[in-house]
């Protein structure tokens, strides 16, 4: 349902056409990257580190390369080493390692041969002598005073070079006076919250299949988020001009911000270019769990104060992000992503901390869901302290256009208010839980970004129109661009093929990431219509014999009202083209701003198995502001996704380590995300309070559904069972051993 | 090592090929047949990606070494459609349905999907929510929350027992 309408009305945004790649998809048609195959095609395997922390002594790959099958091997000593100041240096040395494996599977060779087998076998034949390197492995060991250092190359690369330490980043916030506005609250919580990593679980592994020619250009078949970033590492990495690489983008199954950057493609480029014949790279379920990018575990202490009334006077906050063996920016979010109350007082301090563990990736809102977690717990206590309603104590503080993010910029116009009102008023929140059951609420934030985007619109002959974008289509936004030009230009949506074209056949797009395709691409797409509009009411003047500022685009036609004929319509003017003027075509390109901030509120019913101590969700809600949905069935798919992966979040899933730094449960067994089977239908309500800075009020949709779901569960299962859970997951020994202490 | 010749019947036609006695069902389907719709997502049998029915029943083409195939019946989601027209007309009423409930989003785990609701609305047309959510629980979905496609499947479930 959707519960505020958008004020205006539109003939195609806003409604549900079947996704034109969709046809491919239910009948196996789509072409994912690993389903490409090309004439006389090897396929590549990895020699992965058996330790969590050593010193490379020597790599013999001579027994390896008289192997059957064996056509080429590469090692780290094939790709150049780049500056520790270049800003691909930390990708070069994960792709393959330099000297030093950081973490427990770190790529350190590759072969390729005539079957993966034989490249297995092979690989697995490379001898390499190690010096081990003492190690750590979590967030207070790393962080005490003597540690070993994860990774001697970190220099707090984010905040300027100093001596080489296991802090990637140190960001503190503050605003008026915290200390005092404690002593002076009424009541204040104090808590301390810790959350496992989790991983993305994309049901897609990587994949890309690089073909490198006799001229030097390496052809790169990839799934990833944004194959013009592909193109720029797989380029840095080996060393190369961008030019002599050309990325196609597959169809991408799934990505979430785990393939917003790159593990294969150089390694590939360079077997390929060392065998002469292309080179098939494909990971296995259990090389995307140990070697790609999770998402960072996490510490934190928020302590919140407030007045008896329920007025949030003050935060203090102190979070440290697990970031793996390289500097990441996933420390700073997690400070800046406090943004959904007022906050008069404010005091945080976030962390990036290094470990020998995977490199972490983004993953959908990446660092909110764990501030999030602590904070919505908290702010949950507060509400049952005080008596107050969860969702009246939220309104009673929400942020509103012109407060300030623990950034200090004043947000835009943003929608949190209309979210907490849809659920206070809708059927859930009215509704009494289930016998047995108990309920919890929570608030998400993100900011969403904006970013470069191009599109190029081509009118076909026949009034039909190609849409050409940069931006892998990871959630249905093909069918967001066909919706925003059929609006445009007026013609039915199946009368445009949106297409996802590559790096060298469309203009420089950045990632799929941030929520911004539909908002900045889209953009672009609606900027070309609107160029393309103002061509086809010149032709139309032209064919009319009148002036061109009498000429109006009015429902995919030109209008004149001095002209008495019928209006021109779009398939009559591109038919004359070649003899008004030429091919109709436009293109946009721009570096979008204003992408509008987007705000979730969930709420749980769930039912806490005091024998067992398993939380099952009986109902669910998810409420967010999408500014505009543009095709609502992905707008809800984006919230229901969301919404899930954060239940497996916060009730299944955690990388388990061994204690020599060894991922225990590296399979979708162990690793054990949501199923049919343990979820209720997620229930939707799209707010829309439109975002001004686009053209059709699109705020991104992907990422917020995420951030509430940890914090909703744990707050119902304190309303089940009286006892607050403070870290994730909240599987059943957790709940069994909170349930016991608190007896 | 010698390579054995498996004959089967895939999606109705009769079918000969190559393999090693170690290849799995699913890298001869895709890569001996050029039947690319089962994915792998694992390759351990836990994600339902590569799911085919094999004599009707759900098979993870993963697990099955391809001589396993000898003479046995495969269905993958290749063989859904009746291939015969252009547009929504020739397809599955699950692969219409699947469409028009946008119950997919990146579409790597929609071949397994069809192919394991295919066989459970075979042995049971009328299935309820509950029992709909266990047969498809070994089939991972990260995009959707599960919630479309089991709307889906619930509405193709009515369309095939009106059709009937």
């Amino acid at each position: 349902m959707t519960a505020i309408e958008n004020p205006k009305t539109y003939k195609w945004v806003g409604t549900r056409p079947i996704r034109h790649d969709g046809y491919d998809k239910v009948v196996g048609k789509a072409r994912f990257a690993a389903d490409l195959n090309l004439p006389s095609q090897l396929h590549a395997a990895y020699l992965r580190s058996p330790h969590a922390h050593a010193n490379i002594v020597s790599i013999d790959t001579s027994r390896a390369e008289a192997m059957p099958g064996v056509k080429a091997v590469v090692t780290g000593g094939d790709f150049p080493a780049l500056d520790i100041t270049d800003p691909n240096h930390d990708v070069s040395i994960n792709v393959l390692a330099r000297g030093t494996v950081l973490y427990h599977g770190h790529a350190i060779a590759a072969v390729a041969a005539t079957t993966k087998a034989e490249a297995q076998a092979a690989a697995a034949a490379i001898e390499v002598e190690y010096e081990l390197l003492p190690f750590v492995l979590g967030i207070d060991e790393a962080m005490a005073d003597g540690a070993p250092l994860a990774n001697e190359q970190n220099y707090q690369k984010f905040i300027g070079p100093s001596d080489p330490s296991n802090i990637a980043t140190h960001t503190p916030l503050e605003r008026g006076d915290a200390d005092a506005a404690m002593v002076a609250a009424d009541i204040v919580i104090d808590r301390e919250f810790d959350c496992a990593h989790v991983h993305q679980g994309y049901i897609e592994p990587h994949a890309c299949v690089v073909d490198t020619g006799a001229d030097g250009k390496a052809n790169v078949w990839a799934s990833s988020q944004g194959h013009f970033m592909v193109r720029a590492i797989t380029a840095a990495v080996l060393g190369w001009e961008t030019s002599r690489i050309k990325v196609t983008p597959a169809e991408i199954g799934g990505g979430f911000g785990g393939k917003t950057t790159v593990y294969l493609e150089p390694v590939a480029a360079r077997l390929s270019e060392k065998a002469g014949r292309p080179v098939k790279l494909v990971m296995s379920r259990e090389e995307v769990l140990r070697s790609s990018g999770p998402a960072p575990g996490a510490k934190l202490r928020i302590k919140i104060g407030a007045t008896s009334d329920g007025e949030l006077t003050a935060i203090d906050g102190w979070m440290a992000y697990q970031v793996g063996a390289y500097g990441d920016f996933a420390g700073m979010v997690g400070a800046m992503s406090v943004a959904s109350y007022k906050f008069p007082n404010l005091k945080l301090e976030s962390w990036g901390v290094l470990s020998n563990t995977p490199k972490t990736a983004a993953y959908r809102a990446p660092s909110a869901p764990h501030a999030a977690f602590a904070i919505e717990s908290v702010i949950d206590d507060i509400a049952s302290e005080l008596g107050m309603d969860p969702i009246e104590l939220r309104l009673k503080n929400a942020a509103v256009e012109g407060d300030l993010t623990a950034m200090g910029m004043p947000h835009p116009r943003i929608g949190l208010v209309e979210c907490l009102e849809a659920l206070k008023a809708s059927d859930h929140y009215q509704s009494e839980p289930a016998e047995g059951a108990a309920r919890g609420v929570a608030v998400g934030f993100w900011f969403n970004i904006g970013e470069q985007s191009s599109a190029t619109v081509n009118l076909n002959e026949d009034g039909t129109a190609t849409v050409i974008t940069g931006s892998p289509d990871i959630g249905g936004s093909r069918a967001s661009m066909a919706l925003m030009a059929a609006e445009e230009l007026g013609i039915d949506v199946y009368s445009i093929t949106p297409v996802v074209a590559d790096t060298e056949a469309v203009g420089f797009t950045d990632v799929t990431e941030g929520s911004r395709a539909t908002f900045a691409t889209g953009k672009a797409v609606v900027e070309a219509c609107r160029e393309l509009k103002v061509e086809l009411c010149r032709r139309a003047a032209q064919t009319m014999g009148v002036d061109e500022a009498e000429v109006e685009w009015v429902d995919g036609a030109a209008v004149s009202s001095s002209h008495g004929g019928e209006p021109l319509t779009l398939a009559a003017i591109t038919a004359q083209a070649k003899r008004t003027g030429g091919p109709l075509t436009a293109t946009a390109s721009l570096n979008a701003a204003g992408a509008g901030p987007s705000f979730a509120v969930h709420c749980a019913d769930v039912k806490v198995d005091e024998e067992t101590g398993q939380t099952a969700i009986i109902r669910y809600t998810a409420v967010q502001d999408a500014g505009t949905a543009i095709h609502p069935s992905y707008v809800e798919g984006q919230m229901q996704g969301g919404s899930v992966q954060g239940i497996g979040w916060a009730l299944n899933e955690e990388y388990i380590f061994s204690s020599d730094g060894v991922l225990m449960n590296p399979g979708f067994l162990d690793y054990r995300i949501p199923v049919a089977s343990d979820l209720p239908m997620i229930e939707t309500i799209i707010v829309e309070v439109p975002n001004p800075s686009h053209p059709y009020g699109v705020r991104g949709v992907g990422e917020t559904g995420i951030v509430p779901p940890m914090a909703t569960i744990g707050n119902a299962i304190k309303a089940a069972t009286g006892v607050r859970m403070s870290s994730l997951p909240m599987s059943p020994p957790k709940v069994l051993k909170a349930l016991g202490d608190a007896r | 090592m010698s390579r054995t010749h498996i004959t089967c019947t895939v999606n109705g036609e009769d079918t000969d090929f190559l393999a090693n006695p170690g290849t799995s069902l699913l890298d001869a389907l895709r890569d001996e047949l050029g039947l690319t719709g089962a994915k792998e997502g694992c390759g351990t049998g836990d994600c339902g990606a590569c799911s085919v029915l094999m004599d009707g029943k759900v098979t993870c083409a993963c697990l099955v070494f391809a001589p396993e195939a000898q003479g046995r019946d495969l269905l993958t989601v290749e063989g859904l459609s009746s291939g015969d027209g252009v547009g929504g007309d020739h397809l599955h009423p699950l692969q219409q349905t699947f469409l028009e409930g946008a119950a997919l989003q990146c579409g790597v785990c929609t071949p397994g999907f069809l192919v394991a609701a295919k066989a459970l609305l075979n042995q049971n047309p009328d299935p309820a929510e509950s029992e709909i959510r266990y047969a498809l629980a070994g089939n991972l979905c990260r995009c959707t929350g599960y919630d479309k496609i089991i709307r889906s499947v619930q509405e193709a479930a009515v369309q095939l027992r009106s059709a009937t």
